[in-house]
C-alpha cells in the first residue's frame, strides 16, 4: 500500500471570511469540538511515522487557533515541510514572526478578486487591505509566498489583473483554481459557474502569463472541471496520497468525503496508521477493485482513478458511479446540462451568493 | 552570493551551474528510506543516484563537474543521463541552472 505524501489539516472552521465558494461542510454546527492541542501534536507525530513529508495547516482560518505557532513548532521539528493556507486575517507581524521562528515553510494567502471593492464583497467582509499588508510582510520576512484565486462567473473577468496583483506582491506563486462544487459552492453553483467565453479568455491571460513569467512565478491554472472531457485526477487516487483530518478528528481521504455515506474514522478513536490502512472510508475506493463500467476497462482508469468520488455522489447520488464530468459517463448529461443553464443568456454575470457563515449558528 | 546572468529553464548544458531552487529542501524520509525533495505543493521522491547528484547541485559545480565527480564514486556515470534527470527537475521547478553569460 502506498503511504501519503501530505496531510491537510484542517484546525477549525471558523473564519473571518464568508466566501460563498467555500469548501467546507454546510453543516458547520457538527465541527465545534475541536482537537486540542496534544491532539494534533499526536496526529503529526502519528503522521509522520505514515510517511507524510507535507503539512498543510489550513481551515477555515488556522490563524484562530491560539496554539498555531506550537503547532508549526512541533510539525517543522518532525521534518515535515509546513505551508500555511490562510486568508491573511490576524497575520500580523508579531504573529509572522513567531510563525516565522517556529520554522513555518511557505504562505499561502487568498485574494478574491483583483480590487477591494469585489474582493471585499465576495469575502463578505472588509479584508483586502489587510491581504496586501500580509503578503507584503510574508516577502519581508523571506518566505516563499503563493497567491491563491479561486475563480468563478463573478471575478474570473477580472483575471489579468490578479495576475498583475500576484506580481506586484512578488508571488513566487500564484494559484488560480477554478470553483471546485462542493460545499457552499455547490449551493451557490448557479451563481459561480462561469461561461464557456468567460473560461476561454482566461485560459488566454493564464498561457500569456505562464510563458512571460517562467522562471519568476510559478501560474498554476487548476482547470474548470465541468468543461473538461476527462474528469480531474481526485487526490492523486483515494487514499493514495493525501489525507485530511477535520476540526473534530474525522479522518477522510478527501476534505469533501464528509458528505459520503461512509463509517467515520476518527483520530480520537483510532491511531493514523490504522485509519490509513484499515478504515472502511479509505478502503471503499482505493485501487480500481471498486470501479465500475466503462472505467473498470478504461485505460485512463490509473490516471484519473474515475473522477471524484464526492462529485459522483452530489451529480448522481451514488459515490461508486464514474464522475459524471467524464464525457463517457453515462450521467455525463448532468453535467451538459449545467454547462448548458451557464451559458444560456438568460443568467445574469452577477447573482446573489449564499455566503458562508463566520461560525456554526447554535444547532 | 552573485547573481546569476541568466537563468536557463529548459536546456542543460555541461558549463550550466546546477542549484535547488529556492524554497526547494532536500532530505531524507526514513519511512520511505529514500531522499526526497520538498517543494510548497510537491514531493520528488529520489533513487541513491538522484539523490548523489543533488548533493552536488550547489550553484558552484558544473553539470560536467558533477559528472566527473559522480565518476570517482560509481561506474557507469553517462553525462546524457545527468543532464537528463537535472532537465527533468528544472522542468518540475525544483532545480536552476545558472549559466554564465557569454556577452557580458
Amino acid at each position: 500500500m502506498d503511504r501519503p505524501f501530505g496531510l491537510l489539516a484542517e484546525l477549525t472552521y471558523r473564519c473571518p471570511l464568508a466566501c460563498p465558494y467555500c469548501s467546507n461542510p454546510l453543516d458547520l454546527a457538527g465541527y465545534r469540538d475541536e482537537l486540542g492541542t496534544a491532539e494534533w501534536l499526536r496526529v503529526f507525530d502519528e503522521a509522520r511515522d505514515l510517511g507524510v513529508l507535507q503539512c498543510h495547516l489550513s481551515g477555515g482560518e488556522p490563524l484562530l487557533r491560539r496554539d498555531l505557532v506550537d503547532l508549526v513548532r512541533h510539525a517543522t521539528g518532525l521534518g515535515l515541510y509546513t505551508n500555511l493556507v490562510t486568508s491573511a486575517v490576524g497575520f500580523s507581524r508579531r504573529r509572522a514572526e513567531e510563525l516565522r521562528e517556529a520554522g513555518l515553510d511557505h504562505v499561502q494567502i487568498s485574494i478574491q478578486a483583483d480590487e477591494p471593492g469585489a474582493s471585499d464583497r465576495i469575502a463578505g467582509t472588509p479584508s483586502f487591505a489587510r491581504k496586501i499588508a500580509a503578503a507584503r510582510i510574508v516577502k519581508e520576512l523571506g518566505w516563499p509566498l503563493t497567491v491563491n484565486v479561486v475563480l468563478h462567473r463573478q471575478n474570473i473577468d477580472g483575471l489579468a489583473d490578479i495576475v498583475g496583483l500576484a506580481e506586484e506582491l512578488r508571488a513566487d506563486r500564484v494559484e488560480l483554481a477554478n470553483t471546485q462544487y462542493y460545499g457552499w459552492a455547490l449551493r451557490n453553483r448557479a451563481a459561480l459557474l462561469p461561461t464557456a467565453e468567460q473560461l476561454d479568455r482566461a485560459e488566454e491571460v493564464v498561457r500569456d502569463a505562464a510563458t512571460r513569467l517562467a522562471g519568476r512565478m510559478d501560474v498554476v491554472y487548476v482547470l474548470p472541471d465541468y468543461y473538461e472531457r476527462y474528469p480531474k485526477p481526485c487526490m492523486g487516487g483515494w487514499g493514495a496520497r493525501q489525507l485530511t483530518v477535520a476540526p473534530n478528528g474525522d479522518a477522510l481521504p478527501c476534505p469533501a468525503a464528509q458528505t459520503l455515506p461512509l463509517p467515520r474514522a476518527n483520530v480520537r478513536e483510532d491511531s493514523l496508521e490504522r485509519i490509513w490502512t484499515d478504515s472502511p472510508v479509505f478502503r471503499r475506493f482505493r485501487g480500481t477493485d471498486w470501479m465500475p463500467e466503462p472505467c473498470r476497462s478504461c485505460d485512463r482508469r490509473e490516471i484519473d482513478f474515475g473522477g471524484c468520488r464526492c462529485q459522483a455522489f452530489q451529480l448522481t447520488g451514488d459515490a461508486a458511479r464514474t464522475d459524471p464530468v467524464c464525457h463517457l459517463s453515462p450521467d455525463h448529461e448532468i453535467v451538459v446540462d449545467l454547462v448548458q443553464a451557464a451559458n444560456s443568456g438568460a443568467r445574469p454575470r452577477v447573482e446573489a451568493l449564499v455566503p458562508r457563515p463566520h461560525r456554526a449558528g447554535p444547532s | 552570493m552573485s547573481s546569476p546572468d541568466s537563468v536557463v529553464t529548459g536546456a542543460v548544458s555541461p558549463s550550466g551551474r546546477p542549484r535547488l531552487a529556492r524554497h526547494v529542501r532536500l532530505t531524507f524520509d526514513r519511512a520511505r528510506e529514500r531522499h526526497v525533495l520538498l517543494r510548497p505543493e510537491a514531493v520528488v521522491v529520489l533513487n541513491d543516484t538522484g539523490a548523489a547528484i543533488l548533493g552536488l547541485c550547489d550553484g558552484e559545480r558544473t553539470v560536467a563537474g558533477i559528472v566527473e565527480e559522480l565518476r570517482g564514486r560509481y561506474d557507469h556515470v553517462a553525462e546524457a543521463d545527468v543532464e537528463r534527470f537535472l532537465a527533468g527537475l528544472v522542468e518540475r521547478r525544483c532545480v536552476v541552472i545558472d549559466v554564465e553569460d557569454d556577452d557580458g
